[in-house]
């Protein structure tokens, strides 16, 4: 049905995907990729830095985009997103917690574990918000998110102010969003934080049809709104945990993501779900490959581009909606 | 008219410290149509709303074909039983084919694979209610009739034996109030579905009733059948005032009629 623009998303992520590796200051001859031996500069740098860097990108973008996409679902309104809902900002803390008590306290997978706390000490919040109140306002809704949000900013200033310089220097740099990666393993983590959560919310998609019409009528079908609601925070604290323990929080791809793709491909969730996780992926690995490429070889952390391209964005969405985005 | 398919016994509802609902207990057997009548506020949303499980918290007894209401598993209770909402949404992005095509939710297995069985079922059902002639437009550009349609064609795709109806045809035109009644009274014939239908129309109720309830702040103070209730004493009662009636032409139903205000 919506076949052909299914078709484009796919062929924008397998490119976006293939030519990135190659952008950036320093030129890599195709000589290089089949030198499994690293032996060159390139080489080392191609498949160390680069291939490693648009993975994680990749899988951090393919990450938000799922969440928004069933957040905006549940919620109703296209301004849902674990960013407004202040969930990256309970991970945000989760993780500067972390970077305080590492020294003493080393963990394994310490800073996604903390992460993964914060988002869900988030998400439990507003699951509680829409449990008290029934037939949640656009206004409140994101009301509540810039509360949790500014409570847990609030909580690293506090955190920044009483730790040393370089702790302090290290959390305003991971703050500001930034894809960096040197080897896979960070990648590697994030894939499955990511894949299992993706895996949950794809597995969704019939629930999450009937619950963007509405509660009564998910009800009325068969749909066990609460139980789903609760495997969505689930699923959307995981992931947010995982891309924001290693790229900070970057705001705006699980906003934009879902959206152009529902413009694209409509509202079916078992196909746009996959759309949004291949879109958000490209994405994030264009916006990455144009912060790191802009002023080379200085990089912009990839949180300011996709935070210059998302306000105007998402102000063009209020505009669009007249405010009212179909309030639940 | 046999089996009992829905049994209420001394349902109490209340929300914010009001009770809404004040020891409800009457029983529904298959294939009756019974409508749910009274002023405004009485409780009629409130209970299809328990019985459809959209509110919980609610205390006494409700039986679905014997067997206790909170004992279902919500997939497994909207094979038996489904709530048409007053209205859908204008704003649903969905099409007419997709949206009743969802209805076969609670029958799908985990993993919501469509089977021609299913395609065939939503098929008939939008054949049933005429839904099949603008099966790919958008539900978002339809009239409210051609919605409420919609609305009746996902339910009979979803197979249930018992609708709940709220208000399936008050804020209809004329037109549309007649299709929509003759529409629910083909699916209970042919189909030999229950209908619990809430309603302010009361004509609609005592021209299409099996049977008919009235309830008033949450009390059921009339229970009978439409000749019963079409009398100067119980409706004052219900309503608080007084009515006019007239006899229908072809029936020879009583039925109210509009008062004249000077």
């Amino acid at each position: 049905m919506k076949k052909t623009q299914f078709i484009f998303i796919i062929v924008f992520a397998v490119v976006v995907l293939v030519i990135s590796p190659f952008i950036g200051s320093i030129k890599i001859p195709f000589s290089a990729l089949t030198d499994f031996g690293h032996t060159t500069i390139a080489s080392k740098i191609f498949y160390n830095i680069r291939l490693p860097r648009v993975l994680t990108a990749f899988i951090a973008g393919a990450a938000l985009a799922c969440c928004g996409v069933a957040l905006q679902a549940m919620f109703r309104n296209p301004l849902a997103t674990p960013f407004t809902l202040g969930i990256s900002g309970g991970a945000a803390f989760g993780a500067t917690v972390y970077v305080l008590i590492a020294a003493f306290l080393p963990i394994w997978l310490g800073p996604v574990l903390f992460s993964f706390f914060g988002s869900l000490a988030a998400a439990i919040f507003i699951y509680g918000l829409t449990k008290l109140k029934r037939g949640f306002s656009v206004g409140t809704m994101l009301l509540a998110g810039v509360v949790v949000n500014f409570f847990f900013s609030s909580l690293i200033l506090l955190l920044q102010y009483i730790s040393d310089f370089t702790q302090s220097f290290q959390i305003v740099h991971w703050l500001m969003g930034s894809i960096e990666a040197n080897g896979y393993a960070k990648p590697k983590i994030m894939f499955i934080f990511t894949a299992a959560g993706v895996a949950i919310i794809a597995a969704c998609g019939a629930k999450l049809n009937l619950m963007s019409i509405g509660d009564e009528i998910a009800i009325s079908r068969g749909v066990n709104v609460r139980g789903t609601r609760k495997i969505v925070f689930f699923a959307t604290s995981i992931m947010v945990a995982g891309v924001v323990a290693f790229c900070g929080p970057i705001g705006f791809v699980g906003l934009m993501a879902p959206h152009i793709c529902r413009l694209l491909i409509g509202h079916d969730h078992k196909i746009l779900t996959p759309a949004s996780v291949l879109f958000g992926g490209g994405f994030l690995v264009l916006c990455d490959t144009i912060a790191r490429t802009v002023i080379s070889p200085a990089e912009i952390p990839v949180g300011v581009i996709t935070a210059l391209l998302g306000g105007p964005f998402f102000v063009w969405l209020l505009i669009k909606d007249n405010g009212t985005a179909n309030a639940g | 008219m046999n089996q009992t398919v829905i049994e209420i016994e001394n349902l109490c509802f209340a929300a914010a410290g009001k009770a809404i609902l004040n020891s409800v207990s009457f029983s529904v057997s298959s294939g009756q149509r019974l409508y749910i009548v009274g002023p405004n506020g009485a409780g009629k949303t409130t209970l299809l709303r328990c019985l459809s499980r959209i509110v919980g918290g609610f205390r006494g007894d409700i039986k679905i074909k014997n067997q206790d209401l909170k004992s279902y598993s919500q997939k497994n209770l909207a094979k038996i039983l489904t709530y048409v909402p007053q209205s859908l949404d204008a704003d649903i992005p969905f099409t007419v084919h997709q949206f009743v095509l969802m209805a076969r939710y609670p029958h799908l297995s985990p993993f919501s694979v469509i089977t021609p069985n299913d395609e065939k079922i939503v098929r008939d059902a939008m054949e049933m209610t005429q839904t099949d002639c603008f099966a790919h437009r958008i539900i978002s550009t339809l009239s409210g009739g051609e919605r409420q349609q919609v609305s009746i064609a996902a339910a009979v795709a979803q197979q249930a034996e018992i609708f709940l109806l709220d208000e399936p045809a008050t804020y209809l035109d004329y037109k549309h109030q007649n299709d929509i009644q003759s529409l629910l009274s083909k699916i209970n014939k042919t189909l030999d579905t229950t209908l619990l239908c809430v309603t302010h129309d009361l004509n609609a109720a005592v021209l299409n009733a099996d049977a008919i309830i009235a309830l008033k702040q949450g009390r059921i103070v009339f229970a009978g059948s439409a000749a019963e209730i079409m009398n100067e004493r119980t409706l004052e009662e219900i309503y608080g005032k007084k009515f006019q009636f007239v006899c229908h032409p072809l029936t020879g139903q009583r039925i109210i009629v509009p008062d004249t205000i000077k």
